[in-house]
């Protein structure tokens, strides 16, 4: 454990709860028997992991692998059913932390981009500075001014979230989480709702990021960009690690065979 | 790319046609106006007398009805706000509230906050008329407000609690400003429904729109007119408040958009 460390993750197990509704016919009859049945599905299991400060880490897998689920743990969108997760000294796995200093820290992109429809893009970067910090409400705009003239969006202080594309959306979100400060950034599929042409002007503004020694927790299948800023890939399949290496080392020969199945399909 | 592809858009669910609605709705309204204007001139010997005596009506009718709505938003936000919380006790109170005032008449609700509370404290008729349809109406304005602000999307709740925010925060600034634009129609229409129920206090000596025409009739036994004009009045004054509703969801409409 170096006092490097941003994120650790320790033993990580997270299980859901689901409930499976069956239709049975009963032999003979045509008349169906609906049952409820409640199974348990393990989402994350004993998955262990360090990131250390200005790292960029990137986790690919499959849909359902679990890499979601992980990420949303990290600032305690899900509770983790076993386990710890520290960010910095904060064990945000702790009931008795006070979470909201954790996701101060932590900023999160989501793949929906998910702004708040009903302010503008300027303020939606910086009503959580003035909520949250009670920051000046002037000096909260001007900062957001410079965020937003950070990710190229200097012309849109005024355009409601719906007035943007997906890109500018998803760099508006990435301004508004970056308002806060944080030490740490997790990025939840952030290209995955959007057009190719526009994808490579969020990487473009998560690449700067990147080369200033922000460090970065992302779920992605971006390759270039993993090439291009991450120092660690992550392949998970079925809530377990697999495999991880540099990019060029996973990507291009990875060890095991899972692995290699999984890159054959998106490489295609 | 820019290339236009033949689509219908939009056919699938109509947009509500400003003009065709409205169109309708200047039929009746202006058809209205037009009789209360019409019958007074035509055969002023009834009708300009009834319409002397009802204004005190109107007022009484509007003074309730606001009292009423305005009472009825603060409980129907704290009962709203109570069917969603996580708190067991404070959710079961808020569901047996609206279960319960949602199934009795609000006739009986009236009469029961007058008389049969009456006999234990006693509560003016006016104050007892707002009481009673403040509570019925809260009820349906809390079912309201719960769908509208489990109609905000999920994300939106994890966008604001990943920036820091309490949840009481994220409610006041993120999921309650975008459950006003969702909730403005249904809420109008309430508003609407009251005006027309606040008829029903009538019956407690409140000397509202319908206990002047019945006090006019009783006197004159010119029922025919009277009830006339008293509808006619009660349908100006609603379909003008459509109106409003109608304008503030457009502009909430241009806002947000």
């Amino acid at each position: 454990m170096s006092d490097n460390a941003k994120i650790r993750i320790e033993n990580a197990t997270k299980i859901f709860n689901v409930y499976i509704r069956e239709d049975e016919e009963t032999a003979g009859k045509k008349k169906k028997v609906r049952h409820v049945r409640k199974s348990k599905l393990s989402a994350v299991k004993d998955v262990t992991l360090t990131v250390q400060k200005g790292e960029v880490v990137l986790v690919i897998g499959p849909s359902g692998s679990g890499k979601s689920t992980l990420l949303r743990c990290i600032n305690r969108l899900e509770n983790l059913t076993s386990g710890e997760i520290w960010v910095d000294d904060m064990c945000v796995t702790d009931p008795k932390v006070d979470i909201r200093r954790v996701r101060e820290e932590v900023g999160m992109v989501f793949q929906s981009f998910n702004l708040f429809p009903h302010i503008t893009a300027l303020k939606n970067i910086a009503l959580a500075p003035v909520v949250v910090k009670g920051m000046e409400k002037t000096l909260a705009n001007e900062r957001a001014r410079g965020l937003l003239k950070r990710v190229g969006l200097a012309d849109k202080e005024n355009s409601y979230p719906t007035q943007l594309s997906g890109g500018q959306q998803q760099r508006v979100a990435i301004a508004r989480a970056l308002a806060m400060d944080p030490h740490v950034m997790l990025f939840d599929e952030p290209t995955s709702a959007l057009d190719p042409e526009m994808i490579k002007e969020v990487l473009d503004v998560m690449l700067a990021l990147a080369d200033e020694g922000m460090t970065m927790f992302v779920v992605s299948h971006e390759m270039g960009f993993a090439k291009a800023a991450a120092k660690r890939v992550i392949f998970m399949d079925e809530g377990e690690i697999v495999e991880e290496g540099p990019p060029e080392k996973l990507f291009n020969n990875p060890d095991k065979e899972r692995t290699q199945k999984f890159l054959k399909h998106i490489l295609k | 790319m820019s290339e236009k592809i033949p689509t219908s858009d939009g056919t699938l669910i109509p947009e509500k046609k400003s003009r065709d609605i409205f169109s309708a709705w200047k039929i009746a309204f202006f058809g209205a106006i037009g009789l209360l204007i019409f019958l007074p001139i035509y055969s002023p010997d009834p009708f300009a007398r009834i319409l002397l005596f009802i204004p005190d009506g109107i007022l009484r009718t509007f003074q309730v009805t606001i009292l009423s709505i305005l009472l009825a938003l603060v409980i129907g936000l704290v009962a709203g706000l109570g069917r969603i919380s996580r708190i067991r006790i404070i959710n079961r109170i808020s569901t047996v509230y609206v279960e319960v005032i949602r199934g009795i008449p609000l006739l009986v609700q009236i009469f029961y906050i007058y008389y049969a509370l009456g006999r234990i404290v006693k509560i003016p008729d006016i104050a007892s008329a707002i009481i009673a349809m403040a509570v019925c109406y809260g009820a349906y304005l809390a079912e309201i407000i719960r769908a509208g602000i489990q109609s905000v999307p999920k994300g939106q709740m994890e966008a604001a609690l990943a920036l820091g925010l309490s949840r009481r925060k994220a409610m006041r600034y993120i999921i309650l400003p975008q459950t006003i634009k969702i909730t403005l129609p249904p809420i109008g229409n309430e508003f609407i429904a009251l005006l027309k129920d606040s008829s029903l206090v009538s019956i407690l000596a409140v000397s509202d729109l319908l206990r002047r025409g019945r006090e006019f009739a009783s006197r004159t036994f010119e029922y025919f007119e009277t009830l006339t004009i008293v509808a006619l009045v009660y349908l100006v004054l609603t379909l003008f408040f459509s109106w409003l509703v109608g304008r503030m969801e457009e502009r909430l409409n241009r806002d947000v958009r």
